[in-house]
């Protein structure tokens, strides 16, 4: 019984499972968000709590982050005499990685873990068979308005915390490492392409998408009571993390092959 | 022969290894009520949730106006859903709106009617089961038990719809409220010319609204009548569940120190 192979196929077999599983869910939540009607108060309501809520949390995060890199890349770069890099390498780090990536983390822990307590909790308590019954689709009502908030609202919370980034390395570059205060801005500038920010843009928009995917799988799955929400929280947070990083590589491949 | 409003057809579902329901046949002719009573745990809500399509029965065919709606999807889905309202055992109010938006749901979402003018007749109904307009802009955690089952009760019957299921719709009521209760899904039947069937283990409010009874055992519906005959039905399982008595053909399997 205890078959090493046996072992090895049947983790196979059960990823192959969940995988499917989380593509049809996939399938039919994005059916249900390119297909009208849309419940624009919904979606403004969950675009509402996904990014001024998540504003303070993730303006933090830009901003310590920012101040932090412009010290480690002083330090790396003054070891052969390239100080004059700091504010490029600064910005150049916030929009492409640190900005989308660390802002999509903190996002995941906040609102896919709200999205799959209060999805789960509906499961448990029947309000998503209430719903059915009512002649409501719970992907249209529940899932789309999620999704589709999510994936608008990240670009712009990671464009504020880029903003919010590249001044926490301003702030410790001219207060702390004696840059000059227009230079320091003008080399943040004149290097900076638009590939650099509309890629960070576009990894916050997928990354957003999958937050919200993974907070409405899992709750929308979640069974039992406060124990089953409880565990579907914690895989909607664990799960959004690990899929943020894995598709971060992908589409860093993607844009620096092309 | 009419064609029954709701048919079940040897209706089976288990979970695991427990047969829950083992062939289950029942008929609900138009604007007849049916009440099926049965022991705990014995799959009347789990018979319900088969007919609505939230969960999928193993086998048997179920009927409504003669169409089979096992494995419907999609709008053909939505659309004989909107024939039924449910009351669920749990009230299974949405805790995010408020009581009227609960009340007048099926009417904004699934028949897109005005806010306005669902908000109205979402109060009226609220006052059919003996709430006042301001309990409608309380959220449900705001309201006691037996209050929730009230607004829940509403929400069923907000639609006017053709058929209606009402799973323990008296349990957790004083028995004035309850009787209340009686007699409203009594109208229902009358006034809306509705198919009822309900779940209760409550007897007198059973005598009160049947049309006909119906006894679930062992996955099965072990007896089926008119309400005047359930007090000589001659069957044993029955006589023993109408009086209440622990002695007779159905064990509860509790261990006795
Ligand atoms: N989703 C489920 N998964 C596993 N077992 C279930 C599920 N739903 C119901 N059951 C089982 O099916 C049986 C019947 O449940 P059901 O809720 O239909 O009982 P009931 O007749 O409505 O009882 P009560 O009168 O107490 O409400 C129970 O033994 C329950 O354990
Ligand atoms: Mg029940």
């Amino acid at each position: 019984m205890n078959n090493p192979l046996a072992l090895v196929g049947r983790a196979t077999l059960s990823f192959l499972g969940l995988a499917g599983r989380l593509t049809l869910f996939a399938g039919m939540s994005l059916q249900h968000v390119v297909r009208p009607p849309f419940y624009f108060g919904l979606i403004g309501r969950q675009m509402l709590s996904i990014g001024y809520f998540s504003l303070p949390v993730v303006g933090m995060t830009a901003l310590f982050t920012g101040m932090v890199l412009a010290l480690q890349i002083y330090i790396g770069s003054s070891r052969f005499n390239a100080e004059s890099a700091v504010a490029t390498i600064v910005v150049i780090g916030i929009t492409r990685e640190l900005g989308p990536v660390l802002s999509g983390l903190m996002v995941a822990g906040r609102v896919s873990a709200a999205m799959a307590a209060e999805l789960g909790t509906m499961r448990v308590t029947e309000q998503i068979d209430a719903l059915t019954t009512l002649s409501t689709n719970p992907f249209k009502y529940l899932m789309a308005p999620r999704l589709i908030a999510a994936t608008l609202t990240m670009p712009i919370l990671v464009f504020i915390a880029d903003i919010i980034g590249v001044m926490g390395g301003y702030l410790v570059g001219t207060a702390k490492l004696g840059f000059n205060y227009g230079s320091y801005l003008k080399s943040t500038v004149d290097y900076l392409e638009p590939m650099d920010v509309i890629s960070g843009l576009v990894k916050a928009a997928v990354f957003g998408f999958l937050l919200a995917l993974m907070g409405c799988y899992h709750g929308y799955h979640s069974k039992g009571g406060a124990q089953g929400v409880g565990a579907a929280t914690t895989n909607a947070v664990v799960s959004a993390s690990v899929l943020i990083l894995a598709a971060n590589y992908l589409i860093t491949e993607l844009f620096f092959t092309s | 022969m009419t064609t029954p409003k709701l048919k079940l057809h040897g209706v089976a579902k288990h979970f695991g290894h427990k047969k829950v329901l083992d062939g289950i046949d029942l008929e609900i002719g138009r604007g007849e009520s049916v009440v099926v009573i049965g022991g705990s745990g014995t799959g009347k809500s789990v018979m319900l949730k088969c007919v609505l399509g939230l969960i999928h029965p193993d086998r048997g065919k179920i009927l409504v106006d003669g169409e089979n709606v096992v494995g419907l999807r999609g709008s053909a889905k939505e659309e004989y859903l909107a024939k039924f309202g449910m009351l669920f055992q749990g009230s299974a109010l949405f805790d995010s709106l408020r009581v009227w938006e609960n009340v007048a749901f099926g009417l904004i979402q699934g028949r897109g009617m005005k806010r306005k003018a669902a908000r109205e007749i979402a109060l009226e109904k609220l006052g059919r089961v003996g709430l006042k307009a301001d309990v409608g802009e309380l959220y449900p955690s705001e309201l006691s038990g037996g209050m929730q089952k009230r607004v829940a009760l509403a929400r069923a019957i907000a639609t006017e719809p053709e058929i209606i299921f009402f799973d323990e719709p008296t349990t957790g009521l004083d028995p004035i409220m309850a009787d209340v209760i009686n007699d409203l899904i009594v109208e229902c039947v009358k006034e809306l010319g509705a198919s009822t069937l309900t779940i209760t283990h409550d007897m007198a409010s059973a005598r009160k609204i049947a049309d006909r009874l119906a006894m679930i055992y062992k996955g099965h519906i072990i007896w089926c009548g008119h309400k005047d005959q359930i007090d000589n039905s001659g069957n044993p399982y029955v006589d023993q569940f109408i009086h209440g008595r622990a002695e007779g053909p159905i064990t509860m399997d509790v261990l006795k120190p």
